[in-house]
Order: C-alpha cells, then sequence, then structure tokens
C-alpha cells in the first residue's frame, strides 16, 4: 500500500505542473464557450454580455478594448460571428489550440441539440412553454445588451471624436439599415485620418525636443 | 460523393456569407437549392427550428441539413465546413493585427473601429428589441397611434427587470437568462 502511494505521488510529480495548467486551459476554454453557445439565443450579439461577464470581469484575459477589438474583427469578417469571436479569444489566450478548444466549445451545444431536435422532437417548435421561455430569454437579451453597451461607453468614448463616430454608428446600422461591414470600413478610415492629424500636430508641437519620433 | 458535397457547400456558406446569423439564410436557401436537396418547406421548418435553438444559426443550419442527408457524418462534415472558413480567416487576420499592433496605421483604424463597434452594440439592441419588445420596427406610425400597444408587454416587463438585475444589482448574465427563461415560459408561452 505504501509502496503504491508513493508511486502514485512520483507519477503526479513527473506530470509538470505546466502540461496540467496547459490542459486545464483548454479545459475551461471549452467549458465557457459551452455554456456561451448554450446560451446565444437571438442572435451572436446575444454573446456579448456573456463574453464581457467571463473573459474581461472574471478571468481578467481580456481589457474591453480586447473585447471591443474582437467584436470588431469578428463582425468584419465573412463567416459565423460566434467562430470567428471563439477563435479570437482562443488564439489571445492560447494560440492555435486554445481556438480549436473554444470553437469547438461553442460548436458542441447547437450540434447537439439540432441532432437530438431532428431525431426525436419534431414538434419543439410548436410548444408554448419552449416558445415563452425564448420570448423571454430574448427580452433578458435586450437588456443584457444594454447594459453592456452602457458600460462599454463608459469605458471607450472619451472624446467628442469618438462619441460622434460611436452616434453616427448606431444610427446608419440601427435606423437605416446600412450593412456592418460598411459602417467598420468607414470608421476604419475616419481613425486612421483623425489619428495621422493628431499625430502630425503631435509632432509640430513638439518638433524642436522630439526629433526622430517620425519613422 | 455527398459527403464531400456538403463539406464544400457549407465551406462556401461560411466563406461568403457576411453579416452573420439571418444575414446568411439567403445564402444557405440558395446553395440549398441548388443542390437539390432540400424544398422551401422542409426550408422553413429549418428557419423555425434554428430560432427556437439556441447557437450560431449557419451552425444550426448546417447540422441540420447535413443529418437530414447524410446522417451524423453528415452532419459533422457540413458542420466543419461551416466553421472551417471562420476559422482560418480569423487566424490569418488575428496574425496581421497582432504584427502590426503598434503600427499607426492599426492604431488609427482601431481608435476609429472601437468606437463604431459601440454604436454597433448599441444598434444591435435595436435589432433584438425590435424581434422581442416591439410589434414590429422600432419607427414606424405605430409608435404615435398605438400607445402602449406599441410594445409587447410581458417582454418590456422581462426586459426593465434585467436591466435593473444586471445594471444595479450586477446579477451574473447567465442566471439572469435562466430566470427570464422560466419567467417566460410561464409568462409569455
Amino acid at each position: 500500500m505504501e509502496e503504491q502511494r508513493m508511486e502514485k505521488k512520483e507519477k503526479q510529480k513527473r506530470v509538470s505542473n505546466k502540461k496540467m495548467d496547459r490542459m486545464r486551459l483548454y479545459g475551461s476554454l471549452y467549458w465557457e464557450f459551452f455554456k456561451i453557445g448554450l446560451f446565444t439565443i437571438g442572435g451572436g450579439m446575444a454573446m456579448i454580455p456573456q463574453l464581457q461577464q467571463i473573459f474581461v470581469k472574471d478571468k481578467g484575459w481580456l481589457t474591453e478594448e480586447d473585447m471591443v477589438d474582437c467584436i470588431a474583427v469578428s463582425q468584419a469578417l465573412p463567416g459565423v460571428i460566434a467562430i470567428n469571436s471563439a477563435t479570437y479569444i482562443g488564439l489571445r489566450r492560447k494560440g492555435v489550440l486554445g481556438a480549436v478548444a473554444a470553437t469547438l466549445g461553442v460548436v458542441t451545444p447547437s450540434f447537439v441539440i439540432i441532432v437530438l431536435a431532428v431525431s426525436f422532437l419534431g414538434f419543439i417548435g410548436e410548444n408554448s412553454y419552449i416558445q415563452g421561455a425564448f420570448t423571454g430569454i430574448k427580452a433578458a437579451v435586450c437588456g443584457l445588451i444594454l447594459v453592456t453597451v452602457v458600460r462599454l461607453g463608459k469605458q471607450i468614448l472619451k472624446s467628442a471624436f469618438q462619441w460622434i463616430l460611436a452616434i453616427l454608428s448606431l444610427v446608419a446600422i440601427g435606423v437605416f439599415g446600412v450593412t456592418v461591414i460598411w459602417v467598420i470600413i468607414a470608421g476604419a478610415v475616419l481613425g486612421i485620418l483623425y489619428h495621422a492629424i493628431t499625430l502630425k500636430r503631435k509632432a509640430s508641437g513638439h518638433s524642436a525636443d522630439r526629433e526622430g519620433v517620425e519613422k | 460523393m455527398i459527403y464531400v458535397s456538403l463539406f464544400t457547400m457549407f465551406f462556401r456558406i461560411g466563406l461568403f456569407g457576411f453579416g452573420g446569423g439571418l444575414a446568411m439564410l439567403p445564402l444557405i436557401f440558395q446553395s440549398v437549392q441548388a443542390f437539390g436537396i432540400m424544398s422551401a418547406e422542409e426550408f422553413s421548418n429549418l428557419v423555425a427550428l434554428s430560432q427556437v435553438t439556441p447557437g450560431p444559426m449557419a451552425v444550426n443550419a448546417a447540422t441540420y441539413v447535413g443529418f437530414n442527408f447524410a446522417g451524423l457524418f453528415g452532419a459533422l462534415v457540413a458542420t466543419l465546413g461551416v466553421c472551417l472558413p471562420s476559422f482560418i480567416l480569423m487566424m490569418i487576420a488575428f496574425r496581421f493585427i497582432e504584427r502590426f499592433r503598434e503600427s499607426n496605421g492599426i492604431q488609427g483604424a482601431f481608435a476609429g473601429i472601437r468606437p463604431v463597434t459601440v454604436g454597433l452594440i448599441g444598434a444591435a439592441v435595436i435589432f433584438v428589441s425590435e424581434t422581442v419588445l416591439i410589434n414590429g420596427p422600432l419607427i414606424s406610425e405605430k409608435l404615435f397611434t398605438s400607445g402602449l400597444g406599441y410594445f409587447n408587454l410581458m417582454p418590456l416587463v422581462i426586459f426593465a427587470v434585467t436591466v435593473l438585475l444586471v445594471g444595479v444589482f450586477k446579477m451574473r448574465p447567465i442566471r439572469v437568462m435562466i430566470i427570464m427563461g422560466v419567467a417566460g415560459a410561464l409568462l409569455c408561452g
């Protein structure tokens, strides 16, 4: 008995802590995205409040800016937004394997539920309790996104330039139905121009003591 | 080989589908039609099912079509096909952004993209509210004529309580969604 226990301890030591940590990290990426996939109801945007809660607040893996970048890039690229953001966060946290873990996690619930629904319960859509539950969750998601956007706004919108861009984009997309990709491209172009102008101003303001700033 | 056709079809959908979710539906419909494996009526079943199941719509559609026409392995192949373009493109974009993160171009671009994205998320509030809180579009004559009838009352209450619970009492999103799912089943069903 004693020998066996010693042997076991040694074995545990041999499995290096690093490897364990890495496995745990992949596991937690998978599991967090599994939960997110399970509760993505009412469109990809329903993910955002959960992304913020889990990865910014609970785990501190991302800053608010990181998360906004992730959403922007996910929206700007073609494809499935949920997969895009899972891949982005997985990559940021743990490279390619992290991205694989996160993507598998976000896909698994959909896959399993559709296969089960088609196999066993073709009537799922007609059940009034299920429809009611989805109505309730969608209404909650609407409130969650509102709270999230207020929080993000407080963090990110600091100058008049930023406020104007945010409001223009809200109106263009929300009211006039402009395609998201064009709005993001316009934002990028305006941002580059604005950045270049402020840099130039700074450079000319401090040109005496800041030679060689420009590459 | 039905598996290869399923894979390439959904790979193409993943590659050319901009905007996600409902915006991808027409593309999915056209591809499935061209493939000749699904009637319009079956397609509407798929849409209804995607609406009442969680997860990304394109993944739901891929799994549904794949499973119906080639069983579990078909579902796997179709789902893999729809996910792969996102995965590959995001890896490329990510590498690019990381490499040029410090450059003025990327810094400037994101200085503009971040506020725009905040506006975009704000617009999502409008879109989701149009599907659940309001009877129809946000701006219509109903806004002026029908008073409270402009809103769906129970979802509006759930929305307000959610804002209070999360915004003021800092309750966790997932917990609120579970509570409101139960509330919705009892009150909105």
